[in-house]
């Protein structure tokens, strides 16, 4: 069975280490927050200038001058910090955020990702992944593993404009879990009854298979 | 000094037709909404906005778009605006999309006197194009211009009438940046206060960067994504 968002955060969760600061990106992303393991400290990171992020508000507690990098509305905790967008990038260009976590609409095998603009159709624009991704040493892109045509986005070469060149590490996607190597996308963990031959068939960019894959632990 | 002006509509008083203008806040978060109202009622066209985003339809720099005021947007995410993506595909909006971290530093470098730097970000995209990129110590960056405006419209929390500024919660974001890089910057403010009943240590914007300032009214400061938990 492949991932449903909420297992592919839980994946995601369990490489979270003791005392990490984590930026969290929008969609998928934002739910590895629901799944942080018992005795696991880490520190959210907003880039819209929020660190130490809390869950969101009771009702009735909503603060508008309070909000996440996705405009929804959160809380503070004993220990968070508050600063300008400058200070917010200065530490994710510095390197001081361990982890990143965001979403792509492709990845390459050899790391490019793109997430921020389909030509002609749709132009959101970057926010703050462009500066996430250049900068920071430990990114792991999650998405589904195809997109709504059942085409790869697991591709030799993006199609679409890149938000980052050779950045990305690791992969997570409702069908497995993948490193980016020079040889292209390992096979670390495929999800629970998800084949080699299935994850092979819709993985459009180089795939890299070194004996048994294990099945991915919940 | 005493920087007070009566309200938002004497705040503009220079603005005009074509002018740069940046505006505080991340989505509708610590937005000058007294003076992005003001400036619909003022009417000035062609302007050059500089801000995160740009609101949304009804509300916000939205207004501005509603409006046709706008000529040229610079900005990182415009996603929540049917309005924008409409003038921006059909061309009649020329829009200039910049990663956020590099847009927040371009306006810290315009209010620093620091006329350009290298970042990491876009390098190798289509950001990159026409820039120059240079090699530091084994990786490569993206030589970025500082950006300063005609006008700076801010939003702040509290503010005495020095002109010195306190935010709060992520209100802050952009605020404080855009302030230090305006040629005339326009304080909007909460609560304001006579110059003392700040503590020194706690001023965000000192009040050099500020030129006016006025106490807004009658705030609507809306939640875009109202997310909530249910008490256990």
């Amino acid at each position: 069975m492949a991932l449903d968002k909420n297992q592919i955060a839980k994946r995601i969760a369990r490489e979270l280490q003791d005392g990490y600061y984590v930026n969290l990106g929008i969609g998928i992303p934002t739910l590895v927050a629901n799944h942080i393991p018992p005795g696991i400290n880490v520190t959210l990171q907003s880039e819209n200038g929020l660190l130490g992020m809390g869950p969101f508000p009771f009702e009735g507690e909503e603060d508008a001058d309070l909000i996440n990098a996705g405009k929804q509305t959160v809380t503070l905790l004993p220990g968070s910090a508050i600063f300008d967008s400058a200070t917010s990038f200065a530490m994710i260009r510095a390197q001081k955020v361990n982890l990143t976590v965001l979403g792509a609409m492709e990845v390459s095998d050899n790391g490019d990702i793109a997430s921020w603009k389909i030509p002609g159709k749709m132009v959101k624009g970057m926010g703050g992944a462009m500066d996430l991704v250049a900068s920071a040493e430990n990114i792991i892109v999650c998405m589904m593993h195809t997109n709504k045509a059942g085409e790869s986005k697991l591709l030799k070469k993006c199609s679409l404009p890149l938000t980052g060149v050779g950045c990305v590490k690791r992969i997570i996607t409702d069908l497995g879990m993948f490193e980016v190597t020079p040889a292209g996308f390992k096979l670390t963990e495929r999800a629970p009854g998800v084949s080699v031959e299935e994850i092979q068939g819709k993985t459009e960019g180089r795939l890299v298979v070194e004996g048994e894959v294990k099945e991915m632990e919940l | 000094m005493d920087k007070r002006v009566t309200d938002a509509d004497a705040a503009l008083k220079g603005l005009k037709d074509g002018m740069t203008l940046m505006a505080g806040g991340f989505g509708l978060c610590g937005i000058p909404e007294n003076l992005i109202a003001a400036l619909a009622r003022n009417g000035a066209k062609n302007l050059t906005c500089i801000s995160n985003n740009a609101g949304v339809d009804d509300f916000g720099l939205g207004l501005l778009l509603k409006t046709k005021q706008i000529k040229k947007m610079i900005a990182s995410y415009v996603g929540e605006n049917a309005e924008f993506e409409r003038q921006m595909l059909s061309g009649e909006l020329e829009v200039d999309l910049i990663p956020q971290g590099t847009l927040a530093e371009r306006c810290r470098a315009g209010g620093s006197g620091i006329p350009a730097f290298f970042t990491p970000a876009g390098y190798g995209t289509e950001v990159a194009e026409g820039k120059e990129t240079r090699e530091f110590d084994g990786k490569m960056y993206v030589m970025e211009r500082w950006l300063r405006a005609d006008f700076s419209l801010v939003k702040a929390w509290k503010g005495d009438t020095e002109g010195n500024l306190v935010f709060k919660n992520t209100a802050r974001n952009f605020n404080p940046l855009m302030a230090m890089a305006g040629t005339i910057t326009i304080a909007e403010v909460e609560h304001l206060v006579k110059p003392g009943e700040i503590e020194p240590d706690h001023v965000h914007t000192p009040g050099i960067f500020v030129h006016r300032i006025f106490q807004g009214k009658n705030y609507e400061k809306r939640i875009e994504q109202r997310t909530v938990r249910k008490r256990a």
